[in-house]
């Protein structure tokens, strides 16, 4: 097939069928040399940024800017929004002004409800009434099957973050599909896929028509949601400014449809690229002008917002949206996925600040050409904006066209969708083992009853024997949580944009996660190699440990220490993978905290390691705070020593450093960033977020906040602004290892 | 594995050596090329006025783990990647690491073994006997501490003569072993401008010297004099100001030196 949008492409299978990796590998062009071509910002994105900068600036003082209250949000709800039309080369806005946060309660309006009066708004009493007496939501469906034993175990914490009462998230369309095919073609396709599913009709087959009927209507709700931004996407973009509207566009679909937790973009950056170099190949664009479309489009990621209660951006340290957009990678034939657009992408960093989101995620391969190392380099130095995860060790796994969703995980795109299931606090999971399934902080019985250790010092075999029966018991219990939570989601909030753009038939994972292995590594060398004494509180309770001597902690690059973090996981994922999941989805597993490690600190009690209560977690799989004395380097070799063939959603590490610590010049501090990426990836190191940064600049970025408007650090998995953070959160990312020798 | 081949090589005995170290570092940047893995060895013979580490001087310290030969480079050879990818390898510091001597020619000879990078930092303040000149020769680097090139000084500043280090210098020319010359500026001190000039003149008759490094003294070891009861005469001086800092290394600059 032909079209005139497609003229001068390579052609290829892609033409027939929805093939967007195969149009790429047809049409890209790798680009080999440095950062030296790229173009500052142009006027329009000077002004337009300013305009943007200040509404965000009156959004940080207010709160919100502003909320709507009663039409709840779907693709074509909201009229078009803008911040000055004349400027915008990219266009659109999830409500009819910017960041005006839309309403979205198919989730769960409570949350809905509550997030607009925590800022001074009131739901509109027919919407509320629609929702509580009329149309069921998510949130109401999952407490409808919820077990007393599940609701007791979420409400302790040890199962924890359950996306129960909002979008799940997690799900990446592949947006770039409406940029190549327009929505006519896939349309069309899925009518097909629909018209062929007609061999039995079973609850499968049932279900799967409906849902490819509402993937169909939402395409169409699209293509009205784009015209009336007065654009056709019915059929394919024509140019790289079309190619970049239209694949927002469908990302912008998507969150009017979903607040999800996390709603990445995917992959688009190389994508992009290949309608770029044909605009400038023909001269209908200059560099600058590339460079003017990707500030516009990501100005606009910056943008997305949603409503969220005060509790929940204090629990994620801001207004985390996590708009990931992985770039680079190599493809399974060798070749660098590395475009020109690569570069422009990261360059938003200088022509528009360091910022959080979108959330640029380098696929690092220890091929990638030099020049696009370095250059993510100098721009992690400079902004501390950028995580890095290992393509060489996702590729064979993932294949070479998928994306990252939330913060660390791979997801195929267009052909995976992921089940987010948060994560269990295994520190907790400990400390039941130790207290016969008694929370240490409320003394409630959580677990079925098992009898106490009662002995003064803690024995390694008894702890570990009882430990391994109380995962036995939350393995089962947290995948049947899961369970429910994604058969009601599929009910009530189904993602149809999302999933149309997704091939019919999809591999579906079940994500999981732990939080804590490293308290719970350090308590089990405690008792191991030292002595720990029980402080019991006057009801017989574990309330406190006394560590008499001294015992290697994780981040050391003990081997000793690694094995029993590995078993860890390997383990717990072992017990997961025995029980049956919801649509048969694959299980894996996440250790990764998001900046939660603070707040699952409050609410877990003493460890064994010396931790005290309340204290907060090591991020991700961080070793804990301090402990790694060995210097930076072994920290990173401990925590590349876990096994990622199961941990698979991804292992975060979080590295911090100062400027003098990495090098003495510009020059070496550079090399030995990517040294140190080369290093660690090559010594399958999953994921690192990358902060260079001095102490007192967040000492005075505490104190002077109004000084630091864009100051951005990495945390697990993500980044935030980090004036936003709570005071609490401010001082655990100062306390936090910061690796500082010189 | 590593000790099988090393035992059949009938080095077992030596791998017994054991080594007191004060620390270890895993992401050394400045004690050589590259990313290095420093060792910090216990006890120094010098007690210079300014030393930022005196906690590593007494040979006896309780704080100092012993660690064997064998046991550091089963360690060290964990991180051959950072070490490949930056360029580094490992260094021997302290203290004064030549207070080991077993303990540094067995670590260096088993890690070049390995093909990994050595690096010696001392002040040179010991003979060239046959264990030093032994050690030399499983040396990839060697990081030589002049504290100034003025003999009175010198003394005064590290309660020993210079002639060992200036020997030292000379046998590491002779045998055409690279060297980084390390400086530490020490304002009222050390930078007194006719004898950085000597020093330069002086470092320019070596033919053996890859860089010149100019340290700024920093007051971060302070507070470790306090704790060890030692009387500390630096209180009152100022750390050198960057600029001040580039002004010294553009005087050494000016003699060709490839100063950091």
């Amino acid at each position: 097939m032909e079209r005139p949008q497609w003229q001068n492409f390579n052609p290829g299978p892609w033409q027939t069928e929805v093939n967007v990796r195969d149009f790429i590998i047809k049409n890209y062009t790798p680009y080999l040399g440095d950062e030296s071509f790229l173009a500052a910002p142009s006027s329009a994105t000077v002004k337009l940024w300013e305009k943007a900068k200040k509404l965000i600036d009156q959004e940080y003082k207010k709160g919100i800017l502003d909320a709507e209250t009663s039409t709840p949000s779907s693709i074509q709800a909201y009229g078009p929004g803008y911040i000055d039309k004349d400027l915008e080369t990219i266009v659109g806005f999830q409500t009819d002004a910017p960041l005006k946060r839309a309403i979205l309660p198919f989730g769960g309006y409570r949350v809905v409800a509550n997030a607009l009066a925590a800022y001074g708004y009131t739901l509109d009493p027919g919407t509320a009434r629609v929702f509580s007496e009329f149309r069921k939501t998510h949130n109401q469906g999952v407490f409808d099957v919820y077990t007393d034993e599940m609701i007791k175990a979420r409400k302790s914490g040890i199962i924890t973050g359950l996306p129960d009462a909002y979008g799940r998230g997690r799900i990446i369309g592949d947006y770039r599909r409406v940029a190549l095919y327009g929505t006519d073609f896939l349309l069309k396709e899925k009518l097909r896929e629909k018209t062929h599913l007609v061999k039995e009709i079973s609850e499968e087959t049932i279900r799967l028509r409906e849902e490819l009927s509402e993937q169909m209507t939402a395409l169409k709700e699209l293509t009205g949601m784009a015209k009336a931004y007065g654009f056709d996407i019915s059929v394919p973009a024509a140019n790289a400014q079309e190619a970049i509207q239209w694949t927002y566009f469908a990302f912008l679909g998507a969150i009017k449809q979903q607040d999800g937790a996390a709603m990445s973009l995917g992959r688009v950056t190389t994508f992009l690229d290949i309608y770029i170099e044909r605009d400038l190949l023909s001269g209908i664009i200059t560099e600058e002008k590339a460079q003017e479309f990707i500030d516009h489009f990501v100005m606009k990621l910056r943008m997305v917002r949603f409503l969220r209660t005060p509790e929940y951006n204090s629990l994620f340290s801001g207004d985390p949206t996590w708009v990931t957009e992985a770039i680079g990678g190599q493809s399974t034939g060798g070749q660098t996925f590395v475009t020109k657009n690569s570069f422009r992408i990261l360059h938003t960093l200088y022509n528009l600040g360091s910022a959080p989101e979108p959330n640029l995620t380098v696929l690092w391969s220890v091929n990638l050409p030099r020049g696009f190392k370095d250059y993510c380099a100098k721009a992690s130095i400079d902004t501390s904006s950028i995580q890095y995860e290992n393509d060489d060790l996702m590729r064979p796994v993932w294949g070479d066209d998928y994306g990252i969703a939330c913060c660390v995980s791979a997801t195929s795109i267009g052909k995976q969708m992921q089940y987010f299931g948060a994560r269990v606090n295994l520190v907790k999971a400990l400390l039941y083992a130790i207290n016969g399934g008694v929370d240490e902080m409320t003394g409630e019985q959580i677990t079925p009853a098992f009898a106490p250790i009662t002995s003064e010092y803690l024995d390694y075999d008894e702890v570990l024997e009882r430990y391994n029966q109380i995962t036995d018991w939350l393995a089962d219990l947290y995948i049947k949580t899961l369970n429910i939570i994604h058969y009601m989601h599929d009910k009530y909030n189904y993602e149809s944009l999302q999933m149309a753009l997704h091939d019919r038939d999809i591999l579906r994972t079940q994500a999981t996660g732990i939080a804590g292995l490293s308290i719970v590594v350090d308590s089990l060398s405690a008792i191991k190699y030292a002595k720990v004494k029980v402080i019991r509180n006057e009801k017989g309770i574990a309330v406190d440990y006394n560590v008499e001597g001294e015992y290697p902690a994780f981040g050391n690059n003990d081997p000793e220490i690694n094995e029993i973090a590995s078993n860890i996981v390997k383990d717990f994922m072992n017990k997961l993978k025995q029980h049956k999941t919801y649509r048969n989805a694959k299980i894996t597993l996440s250790v990764l905290t998001i900046t939660s490690n603070v707040v699952y600190g409050k609410k877990t009690g003493a460890t064994p390691c010396g931790r005290k209560a309340g204290e907060p977690f090591a991020p991700g799989a961080n070793p804990m705070n301090g402990r790694d004395t060995k210097g930076a380097i072994a920290s990173l070799a401990s925590v590349s020593s876990l096994p990622y063939t199961h941990a698979q959603d991804g292992i975060s590490l979080t590295f911090s450093i100062i400027p003098s610590a990495l090098g003495k010049t510009a020059d070496r501090r550079l090399n030995h960033l990517v040294a140190i990426l080369d290093a660690y990836f090559s010594d399958m190191g999953h994921h690192m977020n990358v902060n260079v940064f001095d102490k007192e600049t967040l000492l005075d970025a505490m104190e002077n906040p109004h000084l630091y408007p864009q100051l951005t650090i990495r945390v697990s998995g993500y980044a935030v602004n980090f004036v936003k953070l709570t005071r609490e959160q401010q001082l655990d990312v100062i306390h936090r290892t910061i690796h500082e020798r010189v | 594995m590593l000790y099988t081949a090393l035992y059949t090589k009938g080095f077992r005995v030596l791998m017994m050596v054991i080594g007191k170290v004060h620390s270890i570092e895993t992401c050394g940047t400045v004690d050589g090329p590259g990313i290095r893995y420093a060792v910090f060895l216990q006890g120094c013979p010098l007690r210079c006025i300014y030393c930022h580490n005196p906690d590593t001087w007494p040979t006896d310290s309780k704080t100092a783990t012993e660690i064997s030969v064998e046991e550091i480079v089963r360690d060290i050879v964990k991180y051959k990647s950072y070490f490949k990818f930056s360029g580094g390898g490992m260094t021997l510091t302290g203290g004064e690491p030549l207070m080991q001597k077993a303990f540094c020619k067995e670590v260096f000879k088993a890690c070049q073994t390995q093909g990994i990078h050595t690096a010696l930092d001392t002040s040179g303040c010991y003979k060239i006997d046959e264990h030093v000149a032994e050690i030399l020769s499983y040396t990839d680097l060697v990081l030589l501490d002049i504290k100034t090139i003025n003999p009175a000084r010198f003394l005064d500043l590290a309660g020993i003569k210079i002639d060992n280090t200036l020997a030292f210098a000379q046998y590491l020319n002779d045998n055409n072993i690279p060297v980084w010359i390390r400086f530490v500026q020490v304002p009222g001190h050390t930078n007194i401008t006719k004898e950085m000039h000597d020093l330069a003149q002086y470092v320019c008759n070596l033919k053996n010297v890859d860089k010149f490094s100019v340290l700024p003294f920093h007051q971060l070891g302070a507070y470790k004099w306090a704790d060890m009861g030692l009387d500390y005469k630096l209180q009152d001086t100022k750390e050198p100001t960057k600029e001040e800092t580039e002004n010294l290394r553009n005087l050494f600059r000016s003699y060709g030196l490839d100063v950091i």
